[in-house]
């Protein structure tokens, strides 16, 4: 358990979401028949009581790091003067963790009520008597710390979503508050692209494993490679996304839950021919990866949620949503044809039901070798390797963040004349 | 009430006559339905003998039952168990929970003895009894299309419960079984040859709106569950795809677990049977996963009668026992299913037969000695009692694959650790389906954890257990439990019954539900000394190889886990249950 907290709470800097050291940094806590932390802090006292009043082994509580801190604050505090609920529309949020509660008070009481029926609880928190003060995440596992890793960088990645995608809404209705405003003001100029450490602008392009790959060993390291750079580009989060690659009728692709900067081990290699069922524990998207290798003829696929692709995903004129019958399910039924930069968007949940984007995805792909998938994230293909999927990845993330700058500087100007934001 | 229907059937067979109690909310708020009720009604008379007329048979739906939840569509017997001596229970599916509900009934107790073959039919409020001398002997498809259930339900055991052995099964609707524990014994000891229901009834539901909310979020998590319903898995190739994952990972238990991979596996999947076979898919009531698989027997106009094997009945009757024919793993799970007999258990102790004799078996071999336990003849007599005791007769007890009494199922403990310490600590024997870490362990959900390590796992074990009973009381799929939580199913909860709740709440009466068995079991006279696994994992390796090494278990490790279970579960050391413990979780006490 040591050493599964200490993971789980560097992975979580790793990943540009909290501090590495200090006060600010995360706490993790294991509980077999003991309790152990990866660091203790004064937050502690309380978090020991969450573990005495839930039936859980693990909790993560962080502190999120700028922009997020700001993004998560600005919608706690919304929450709270409303139903207390934040609702992110994307789709991953939608599938597994449905709602975030948010409470203002560091209270073990309080915090174990939202948490008897969420992942996650989000508190925002005045200064005052408190303990604590500022916006925490808190989720917590059964199994492992790992679910608590995921969740809250879940939550990280879906309150960042929403707030952009509510912005360029409130834009579009001319709504957007003051407040609201004046966020948006001090995070562009952490997403101005020459200011942009953890961005994808501006970074010089990997040197990927150059194919086709010949050797099984070949595969699963440009697999794992692939994985890799796909995280640290910032194109996903290190627990979703996947990747495959087809050889010789045999589809190799990452685990279902297999973080992709952690694939060595996590990679099924699935039979075509249907011979053997050893895809069980593959990637969710194993039918729509196998669909789109027949469709295109392409032998490597990558699959990223890069933030501002799936942003504007979502985007849509407020007057036609207005009066689109299928307006509250929009990532399943948007009957409409649409397209980000000429990007094709498709509809498409996690999976292979009847709505699944098994069924959208593989025939969208024409000429162009990548497709959003709508409030949920990009696919590219690459013809014998991943440098092209890769790339195209990056271009598309690259072009959407420029588009979504461009469209909310329009719609400023439009509205108030405001000052060049770009 | 919402969900409920306020109505409990208790039936005497010795009086053939029956009254119905009425429990308030409270009882129902402790101990939701399906396995929590049984195991209220099994404490009152938790020392008997298993063939003792005031001994119960408990079979209980859950809130859900009848409702558009997804796979609630099931129902918990419940009584002692012939093989263990344990509580003896079993997950029912087919359409007899839903048709109980329909009727108006939560559940039922049936106690007494009748003094002759008996058959109970239920019609909404109606009870009757008809004699059954006619159909005691038939086998469960006989008696099947005897009575042509049409509509309604139908649970009958076949000879194997009626000729005393230990590991019989109860029937459900053709296709499905109430597998474990040798409940069909507890039938048959009875004279109670089948259960024939019918209702027309709706329970109320308090929030529909919820309740389709909760489906829906539900329905989409099973979507996104390859396991469940991805290309390979359960909807497409039923349980059977588990069996590659198996060979892959090197932990298939193979010639009564003395290696733990078997040579023949590539050709033995799901897929052939698929090929073969080309089988449809089928499930139980209110449930979209389907994850049974029923054909036509080849060479005959036999309308989809046949059920095809379960993934541990593929497993055992070829990988443990040596053999390397689909078409006989078929012709035996029939003859299993026909004859009202548990699979794994009849495997089991077919596979330490092979390894005490040294025989091989033919096919003729295999079939003769499946017959002879169902019919109680000749070695059969012996082996129909289970491993344990043919072991134990035939002077190597080492050679007894099971924890307490119940013979182990398709997962070597030595390929997954916390399955090593689900099944010694399992409340009912060897047992997989009590704290699942195959979930986990190998389906990487809701996070892979290290299946070689000890690490964190004994608390994994205790919550998971209060998980699965929560899921075995109201009373849902073990297997929807891939995809979705207790998050969810609580939401669905809620909105049937208008009972506020959460996951944690839930999670809380499924400790007590826990608890309460672990009390009985203790009152039987089981501690330490039984929560264990036969010695051959902590000695002898697995098959390793595929770069993954299967060493024995580390017993101190081992036991260091099951120390920090005792601990956490609220257990002494010797494992046996507190006052403190009980009073907190509102129990009991009876002093052990």
């Amino acid at each position: 358990m040591d050493k599964l907290v200490n993971k789980y709470a560097n992975k979580l800097a790793a990943a540009g979401l909290a501090e590495k050291t200090g006060p600010l940094s995360p706490l993790v806590g294991g509980l077999d028949d003991t309790l152990v932390w990866n660091r203790k802090g004064p937050e502690t006292k309380v978090l020991e009581q969450i573990f005495e009043g839930l039936n859980i082994n693990s909790l993560v509580f962080l502190r999120p790091k700028a922009p997020y801190e700001k993004i998560i604050r600005f919608l706690a505090q919304a929450a709270l003067s409303a139903n207390g609920l934040i609702e992110p529309k994307d789709c991953e949020t939608r599938t597994f963790l449905h709602d975030l509660p948010v409470v203002n008070q560091f209270s073990a009481d309080k915090i174990i009520r939202a948490l008897k029926k969420r992942k996650s609880v989000i508190i925002d928190v005045p200064e005052g008597n408190s303990t604590f003060s500022g916006t925490a995440v808190i989720a917590h596992g059964t199994v492992s710390p790992e679910q608590g890793f995921v969740v809250v960088s879940s939550v990280c990645f879906a309150c960042f979503v929403k707030f952009f995608a509510d912005y360029l809404e409130d834009l579009q209705l001319n709504r957007a508050s003051k407040t609201c405003h004046d966020l948006f003001d001090d995070l562009s100029l952490a997403l101005t692209p020459s200011r942009t450490p953890d961005s994808t602008v501006g970074m010089e392009l990997p040197i990927l494993a150059k194919g086709p790959f010949s050797t099984e060993e070949q595969i699963y390291a440009a697999i794992v490679q692939a994985g890799r750079k796909t995280v640290e580009y910032g194109l996903v989060d290190s627990y979703f996304g996947n990747v495959s690659y087809c050889r010789d009728n045999i589809l190799y692709i990452s685990q279902t839950g297999s973080s992709l900067d952690e694939l060595e081990g996590c990679i099924d290699p699935v039979p075509l021919d249907g011979s053997s069922s050893a895809g069980l524990t593959a990637s969710s998207e194993l039918t729509a990866h196998i669909k789109t290798i027949a469709h295109t003829q392409c032998d490597a696929i990558l699959h990223g949620h890069p933030k501002f692709s799936v942003i504007l995903s979502m985007d849509c004129d407020p007057k036609e949503k207005a009066v689109c019958p299928h307006r509250n399910h929009c990532h399943i039924h948007c009957p409409k044809k649409r397209t980000l930069n000429q990007v094709p968007i498709v509809p498409g949940e996690v999976g292979t039901g009847p709505t699944g984007l098994c069924n959208t995805l593989p025939k969208a792909f024409g000429d162009l070798n990548h497709v959003i998938v709508y409030g949920h994230g990009v696919f590219t293909l690459g013809k014998n390797d991943f440098s092209q999927a890769f790339d195209t990845l990056v271009e598309v993330e690259t072009n959407a963040r420029i588009t979504y700058l461009k469209k909310v500087q329009q719609l400023r100007n439009a509205h108030q004349g405001a000052s060049s934001i770009i | 009430m919402y969900g409920w229907t306020g109505n409990i059937l208790h039936i005497n067979l010795t009086t053939q006559d029956f009254q119905v109690e009425t429990p308030g909310m409270d009882f129902y708020r402790k101990y939701l339905g399906g396995k929590g009720m049984g195991g209220y009604y099994l404490r009152q008379c938790a020392t008997l003998p298993f063939d003792h007329p005031d001994m119960v048979i408990s079979l209980f739906t859950g809130p859900l039952v009848a409702t558009i939840a997804p796979t609630s569509g099931r129902g918990h017997l419940v009584s002692k168990s012939p093989l263990t001596g344990l509580v003896g229970d079993a997950s029912m599916g087919g359409k007899l929970p839903t048709q109980l509900k329909r009727a108006g009934w939560d559940g039922m107790v049936i106690t007494g003895k009748s003094p002759h073959p008996i058959g109970i039919e239920i019609s909404n409020a109606r009870v009757k009894f008809y004699r059954a001398d006619s159909l005691w002997g038939m086998d469960t498809h006989q008696v099947h299309n005897t009575l042509s259930p049409k509509k309604a339900g139908l649970a009958c055991i076949g000879p194997a419960g009626e000729n005393g052995v230990w590991f019989a099964s109860v029937t459900v609707d053709r296709h499905h079984a109430a597998g474990r524990s040798g409940l069909g014994l507890c039938f048959g000891v009875k004279n109670l040859k089948y259960l024939l229901v019918e209702g027309q009834g709706h329970p109320r539901v308090k929030d529909l709106k919820g309740l389709k909310e909760a489906r829906e979020d539900i329905i989409r998590l099973a979507a996104a569950s390859p396991a469940l319903m991805g290309q390979y898995g359960f909807t497409s190739l039923g349980t059977g795809a588990v069996y590659d994952l198996m060979d892959n990972r090197r932990m298939m238990p193979t010639n009564n677990f003395q290696a733990t991979r078997f040579e023949h596996a590539g050709q033995l999947n799901a897929a052939a049977y698929a090929k073969a076979y080309t089988p449809k898919k089928y499930g139980c009531r209110g449930c979209h996963i389907l994850c049974k698989k029923i054909s036509k027997k080849i060479g005959t106009r036999d309308k989809y009668s046949t059920t095809m094997p379960e993934f541990e009945t593929m497993s055992h009757f070829t990988a443990l026992i040596g053999c390397h024919d689909t078409d006989l793993v078929v012709e035996a799970n029939d003859r299993c299913n026909r004859y009202g007999m548990d699979t794994i258990s009849a495997a089991v102790t077919l596979a330490c037969r092979r390894e005490i004799t040294g025989q091989d078996y033919t096919r003729a071999s295999l079939l003769s000695l499946l017959d002879d336990m169902a019919q109680d003849l000749g070695e059969g007599k012996i082996l129909n009692k289970g491993s344990v005791v043919y072991a134990a007769a035939m002077g190597h007890p080492q050679a007894a694959m099971a924890v307490k009494g119940l013979e182990l199922p398709a997962y070597d403990p030595r390929g997954a650790y916390g399955m090593a310490l689900g099944y010694a600590l399992s409340t009912r024997g060897g047992c997989h389906l009590r704290a699942y870490p195959i979930t986990h362990e190998i389906f990487r959900k809701p996070v892979a954890t290290d299946r070689f390590s000890f690490s964190g796992k004994a608390r994994i074990i205790k919550i998971a257990e209060d998980v699965n009973a929560v899921v075995d009381s109201i009373t849902a799929c073990k297997f929807i439990f891939f995809a979705a939580g207790l998050e969810e199913y609580a939401k669905a909860y809620t909105a049937v019954t208008g009972e506020a709740s959460s996951a944690q709440d839930l999670v809380t009466i499924g400790e007590r539900i826990y608890y309460n068995e672990r009390i009985i079991n203790s009152l039987n006279g089981f501690d330490a000394r039984d929560d264990d696994l036969p010695r051959r994992f902590f000695n002898e390796p697995g098959t390793s190889g595929n770069q993954i090494q299967i060493p024995p278990i580390d017993r101190t490790a081992f036991l260091d886990a099951r120390k920090r279970y005792y601990d956490i579960r609220g257990l002494d050391s010797f494992g046996n249950p507190l006052r403190s413990k009980s009073k907190a979780l509102g129990l009991e006490w009876t002093n052990l």
